[in-house]
């Protein structure tokens, strides 16, 4: 028989391991720092854990789901039930104001501000990027698009560094 | 509600992001610039990463066994359900961002739609995609806007797509008994509420694009069931020769 407490320290065992396990494609932060992992249950059967994409076709779910279940069963918690989840749909929200700081420290530009609540009017205006190098907000959008679907193009006037700017969603 | 409609609805939904996902692939290495090379390949992903949510709850409904990569890579031209417009020919620049664009206004209002949906695993992914899909229809609808109101030549190609695309539109808007059985258990919405929404972002852009609306006329009709044009067959004949090559093959 399990007692509630040490269910409890399990979960927070595991939490404490899923913080060192790093995004394979934004590397400075963990799959916590990013609100993938949702949920850690201990179940009969052994910890549960629930996960959410970021985007639907991210290519890095797989990479991530297999890193989790590797990190919890190396750190002598069992192999654990992996459950992708979709709702509440990811946000940038979720991302913490630490992780943003160290996101910046790495050279992307952390999201701005919160994601649009409601729908994204069509061509409204987006907020000015701050470089994450000089700080200036003399940036200029180069693409929309990314190295992933998490991130866009920009590049600095001010300093002439291009960089990349985490999508706010 | 019967299943069988519920399955041949999903595999509407992710046949049509399937199919439009494939072909933006094939502008990989050959955009007209570097940005929207890696823009079409981005877009092309987050369509094949909804197709591979909505195919795998197609065949959760059919529970015959078969998985989303079974119903992706092992079925022929006749058995996909997509819209007609996701199998045209990419054609020049202005056509691929014009079919975008009518894809992706369509698109930004059925999710939004669908993430309300009584379907509660489908309300989960359209809640997600219809980000994505906004994100999508700004970029697109951008591209028309620039096309448009460019220089002569990007304005005829953008005004010669938007002709040719657009018999192809109707198909978004059509009501067969699937989806009366899928808008009456509150699955899906209203085809008709669709349209109107639609159709005020269509007209906006194009108005900012300076290009005329086609007049409403004839529309092509046959991707709901099946009925395809001979440009599908020889798309998955590209799509799918790995997996019926090397059965099983796994990496
Ligand atoms: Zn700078």
């Amino acid at each position: 028989m399990v007692t509630a407490e040490k269910q409890d320290m399990r979960i927070a065992q595991a939490w404490a391991v899923l913080g060192q396990v790093m995004d394979p494609e934004v590397p400075a932060l963990s799959v916590v720092d990013l609100g993938i992992v949702r949920e850690i249950r201990c179940e009969a059967s052994g910890l549960a854990i629930d996960l959410t994409p970021t985007y639907t076709g991210c290519p890095a779910t797989a990479a991530i789901r297999l890193d989790v279940e590797n990190a919890i069963e190396a750190a002598g918690l069992g192999r654990p039930t992996i459950r992708l989840v979709t709702s509440p749909a990811w946000t940038t929200d979720w991302i913490s104001p630490d992780a943003r700081r160290r996101l910046k420290e790495y050279g992307i530009a952390p999201p701005a501000g919160s994601a649009p609540k409601g729908r994204r009017g069509l061509f409204a205006p987006e907020p000015a990027i701050a470089c994450p190098r000089c700080g200036s907000t003399d940036t200029r959008q180069t693409s929309a698009f990314g190295s992933t679907a998490c991130k866009a193009l920009y590049v600095c006037a001010a300093c002439a560094e291009p960089f990349e700017y985490f999508k706010c969603i | 509600m019967p299943d069988t409609a519920h399955f041949e609805f999903l595999l509407r939904l992710g046949d049509s992001c399937l199919v439009l996902g494939h072909r933006l692939s094939e502008w990989c290495g050959h955009a007209p610039e570097l940005e929207e090379d890696i823009a079409l390949a981005n877009v092309a992903l987050d369509l094949t990463g909804q197709a591979d949510m909505l195919l795998a709850e197609a065949a959760r409904f059919e529970g015959k066994g078969r998985d989303a990569d079974a119903l992706a890579f092992l079925r022929d031209a006749g058995d996909f359900r997509n819209l007609l417009i996701c199998e045209r020919p990419n054609g020049d620049f202005a056509h691929t961002i014009m079919r975008q664009f009518l894809f992706d206004a369509w698109q930004v209002e059925l999710y939004g739609a669908l993430a309300a949906s009584s379907d509660k695993a489908l309300a989960g992914i359209a809640g997600k995609a219809v980000k994505e899909a906004e994100y999508h229809l700004r970029h697109s609808g951008e591209w028309v806007v620039r096309l448009g109101d460019g220089t002569p030549e990007s304005h005829s190609r953008a005004q010669d797509a938007l002709d040719l695309l657009w018999p192809y539109t109707g198909e978004m808007f059509e009501a067969d008994e699937t989806v009366a059985a899928l808008v009456a258990a509150r699955i899906a919405p209203d085809p008709a509420a669709l349209q109107s929404a639609w159709t005020r972002t269509v007209d906006d852009v194009l108005a900012e694009a300076t290009l005329a609306k086609p007049p409403s006329g004839w529309m092509q009709t046959g991707g709901l069931t099946g009925r395809h044009s001979e440009a599908l067959g020889h798309m998955l004949a590209v799509m799918q020769v790995l997996p019926r090559s090397h059965p099983g093959a796994k990496w």
